[in-house]
């Protein structure tokens, strides 16, 4: 059997510049080296900036968080963040600003962290995103910020960037602990009302950005808790719920109405909520949650999962716990099938459940993987097996209908494709078999249809997405959407961006609607 | 309040009826569709039939058999308690029309699923033939409202303690023999009874519609762990059912499916059981 081990410690930490080093170490290190700077903090060359050695995150030792559920990152000492933030050259044409969705004022920021101004610091965030301490853990900073960081090119490794999700994290969660987070303020009421259908980040911020206008906002979501896939989909590990609780009770403490157990398109359809609710806008962010499947054969057996399933009954469902009631499948051996963040969070969450042996099957290569470059990291510290290049061509069962084995086949890189990525070609006869008891599919998520079914009038593309123009604005009026559901499935913060926008139109048009409306009295 | 248990009622030794408040559910739903239900934080999110839906009060009537962990919580629950969360309706309705006549087969526990179905079908002008079936005479349910409904009512039990004794696909394949065929066969049970009754009305070519009741989590289309073959093709009940062609149905695969987390929901009932023992004792 080929298998392809997970590479080497030393290759990976070469790889991630990570060194072996405890937390613990690497506190007290970051300690020493701030007392010596922190007298010409201000006047340090760029030279010297560059030669501050990059903060490592401190970690949970793998071997014990392969045990719990607790988050794996700890985040940085107050030390710690201010010599990363440092080590920022604050340039003129702050390249990184470039490289983030939302456009965040980062070296502004960087600077008030460096300068122990952590309020100022998450204010100037806060001016353009919303959910700092959540984007700050789950953003694939290292393609987007960070990417065209000139401290990384000035070091020739992009892992050598200014680690500036860690510090918006930092920050933010700083924020949380010191109990200085503060609900926004809302204008008076307008007497407007807005539905927002899905509690993920997109409806999250809309909600927000249009409460503070002073309209009636209602949150309609269809699960008994909103978060969207930040509380069904990625795991403790990485997104400890209770930030995403947190972000909730503002909402709340800001006046929106959130409605749980309201699936629209069954429990209302969308003209019902125009008509005889009398909503004046509608936001739809619903997300892309519809789990593909392969078509191969045996991937009804018993064992076979969508990483959705798998990861919900994990993370909302609690199964885990050993007092939830909801049952998750007792693996012993499992392969997840593919390469972004939702097959990382499944096979991780395999690994925490008990799991002896967790393979990843992926048909491209590691370089191609969309997931974020440290989530493959921990899985590979974590001890999950990669086999690249390869794909499964069917799943067998046993006698009872569960799963017993895989057959896969292997690839090689061909001609480029249509993206500029070499395209995986089957390599013929390289088939070979391997014994397992539960597979996990994670090869990405289409758009939920209920909606479209129930409302015809609603324009989707061939996808299945919903088609909304730059403002969100769909092919219905009063009716916006983003997120995942516009995009297919994407980032956080791309939902959260586009959220930004529509909520953005939306605050227009009530304001052009209530000023008709008053020109109408007037008359 | 919402959610609160307005009624509670025992139909036979492990089978239970609720009317709750739901007044949303109560005027959306449309026969065919279902509820998911959570009885507590800890619990598990599990899909029961809407048996029957009053809009002017804002109830639903729910009726379940006690199988497992969830349901066992539930029978636990009495007259003013609330349920934890209620989501629906979920599925797509029954497509009601008028075809001439109709035969709904109903098994056990399944009885109250058609009932709202069979009433629809008679409204709508159909002549409906009613075939129940259960173990034994204690477990039927829904007698005289079927009968209130029925053109024609048999009545099938395996120990012959109430009407025939058999299984109700000995009326059906009669019934398919007749001239002319009935139009139309539903069956609502066990998915065993559903899949005989597939069987017996093939080749007939009698069109079978069936309603399946699979393991699910979120009940929008989310997850896919309702999943079941139809044709060729994957289907998944919550969203794209709970109705399907009963001819094209892989239920063998289904009846595997069900019977993922057995190990484990046995034990759970067994303890849940082993607990509600103890609580006597005290
Ligand atoms: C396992 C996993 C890991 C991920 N990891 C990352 C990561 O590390 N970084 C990153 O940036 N992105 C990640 N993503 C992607 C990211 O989570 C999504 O892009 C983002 O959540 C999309 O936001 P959204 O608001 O559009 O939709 P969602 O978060 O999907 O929220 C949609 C909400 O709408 C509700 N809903 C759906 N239909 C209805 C209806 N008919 N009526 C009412 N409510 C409805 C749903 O229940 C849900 O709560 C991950 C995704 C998954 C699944
Ligand atoms: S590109 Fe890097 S060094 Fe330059 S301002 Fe942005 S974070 Fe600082
Ligand atoms: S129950 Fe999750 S998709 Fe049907």
């Amino acid at each position: 059997m080929q298998t392809q081990r997970a590479n080497s410690k030393k290759d990976l930490n070469k790889i991630l510049s990570m060194s072996e080093k405890t937390a613990q170490e690497l506190m007290s290190e970051a300690k020493e080296i701030f007392a010596k700077i922190l007298p010409r903090a201000s006047s340090l060359t760029p030279k010297e900036r560059i030669a501050i050695p990059a903060q490592e995150m401190p970690s949970q030792d793998p071997h014990e968080r392969r045990k719990n559920m607790s988050e794996v990152a700890i985040g940085y000492s107050p030390e710690q963040v201010r010599l990363e933030a440092m080590r920022c050259l604050q340039c003129k044409n702050a390249p990184c600003i470039k490289g983030c969705p939302v456009a965040i004022n980062i070296p502004g920021f960087i600077q008030a962290a460096a300068e122990g101004d952590f309020q100022k610091s998450i204010n100037i965030i806060k001016q353009n995103n919303v959910l700092p301490a959540i984007c700050g853990r789950v953003c694939p900073q290292e393609e987007q910020c960070q990417t065209n960081c000139t401290v990384g090119k000035a070091l020739k490794n992009k892992n050598l960037s200014v680690s500036i999700g860690r510090i918006e994290r930092f920050v933010a969660d700083w924020e949380r602990e010191n109990g200085k987070s503060e609900s926004p303020e809302v204008l008076p009421e307008t007497g407007k009302k807005v539905a927002i259908i899905g509690g993920g980040p997109a409806g999250i911020t809309v909600a927000a950005d249009v409460r503070r206008q002073g309209h009636a906002v209602t949150m309609l979501e269809a699960f008994h808790k909103p978060g969207g896939v930040m509380v069904y989909g990625i795991p403790e590990f990485r997104l400890p719920k209770k930030i995403v609780e947190q972000e909730i009770n503002t909402l709340k403490n800001m006046g929106v109405n959130v409605e749980t157990n309201f699936v629209v398109g069954r429990t209302r359809t969308l003209n019902d909520l125009l008509g005889k609710d009398g909503f004046d806008a509608i936001f739809i962010g619903t997300g892309a949650g519809l789990p593909k499947f392969m078509n191969i054969e045996g991937e009804n057996l018993v064992g076979v999962f969508s990483a959705n399933e798998y990861l919900t009954r994990s993370n909302l469902m609690r199964a885990f716990d050993p007092q939830a009631h909801t049952p998750i499948y007792p693996s012993q051996k499992v392969a997840v099938l593919g390469g972004g963040n939702v097959a990382m969070d499944a096979a991780r969450t395999a690994v925490r459940l008990g799991a002896k042996e967790v393979h990843l099957i992926y048909r491209r290569t590691e370089v191609e993987m969309p997931a974020r470059i440290e989530e493959v990291a921990h899985a590979k510290e974590e001890g999950i097996i990669f086999h690249l290049l390869t794909n499964v061509k069917r799943v067998l069962g046993n006698n009872d209908g569960r799963v017993q084995a895989v057959e896969c086949l292997k690839y090689e890189l061909g001609e480029p494709d249509a993206s500029g990525r070499r395209r995986p070609v089957e390599i013929k006869g390289s088939e070979f078999m391997m014994d397992l008891d539960t597979v996990i599919v994670a090869i990405g998520n289409e758009c939920n249809p209920l909606i479209k079914q129930t409302t015809p009038e609603l324009s989707v593309n061939k996808w299945g997405n919903i088609i909304a123009d730059d403002n969100g604005l769909t092919s219905m009026k009063k009716v916006y959407a983003g997120g995942d559901i516009v995009l297919g499935a994407a980032t956080v913060i791309l939902a959260m961006g586009q959220g930004r926008k529509a909520a953005e139109s939306i605050n227009a048009e009530l304001k052009r609607n209530s000023s008709n409306d008053s020109q109408k009295q007037a008359s | 309040m919402s959610n609160q248990i307005l009624q509670k009622k025992q139909l036979s030794d492990d089978v239970f009826q609720m009317r709750l408040s739901a007044p949303l559910i109560a005027s959306e739903r449309q026969p065919g569709q279902f509820i998911m239900l959570q009885v507590d934080a800890l619990g598990e999110r599990i899909p029961l039939t809407i048996a029957d839906a009053d809009e002017k009060q804002g109830t639903i009537d729910i009726i379940y058999q006690v199988v497992g962990k969830t349901t066992s919580l539930l029978s636990r629950l009495n007259v003013g308690d609330a349920i934890l969360n209620l989501v629906g309706p979920l599925g797509k309705p029954t497509h009601i029309e008028q075809l001439g006549t109709v035969v709904c087969v109903g098994g056990g526990i399944g009885v109250a699923p058609m009932h709202p179905i069979a009433k629809a079908m008679k409204q709508k002008g159909n002549h409906v033939i009613i075939i129940v079936g259960a173990r034994n005479e204690k477990l039927l349910i829904l007698q005289d409202e079927m009968r209130a409904i029925a053109d024609e009512l048999i009545v099938c039990t395996d120990d012959g303690s109430a009407g025939r004794k058999g299984l109700v696909t000995q009326p059906l394949k009669e019934i398919c023999e007749r001239t002319p065929k009935p139009n139309l066969v539903l069956a609502i049970g066990p998915p065993i009874m559903m899949k005989f009754c597939a069987e017996t009305t093939r080749p007939f070519q009698v069109p079978t519609v069936v309603s399946l009741n699979t393991i699910m989590v979120d009940g929008t289309g989310m997850c896919g762990g309702c999943r079941v073959s139809v044709g060729k093709e994957i289907k998944f009940v919550c969203v794209d059912g709970p109705e399907f062609d009963g001819h094209l149905v892989d239920f063998d695969n289904m009846m595997n499916r069900l019977k993922t987390y057995i190990p484990h929901e046995r034990g759970a009932h067994d303890q849940c059981k082993l607990n509600a023992q103890i609580q006597k004792k005290i």
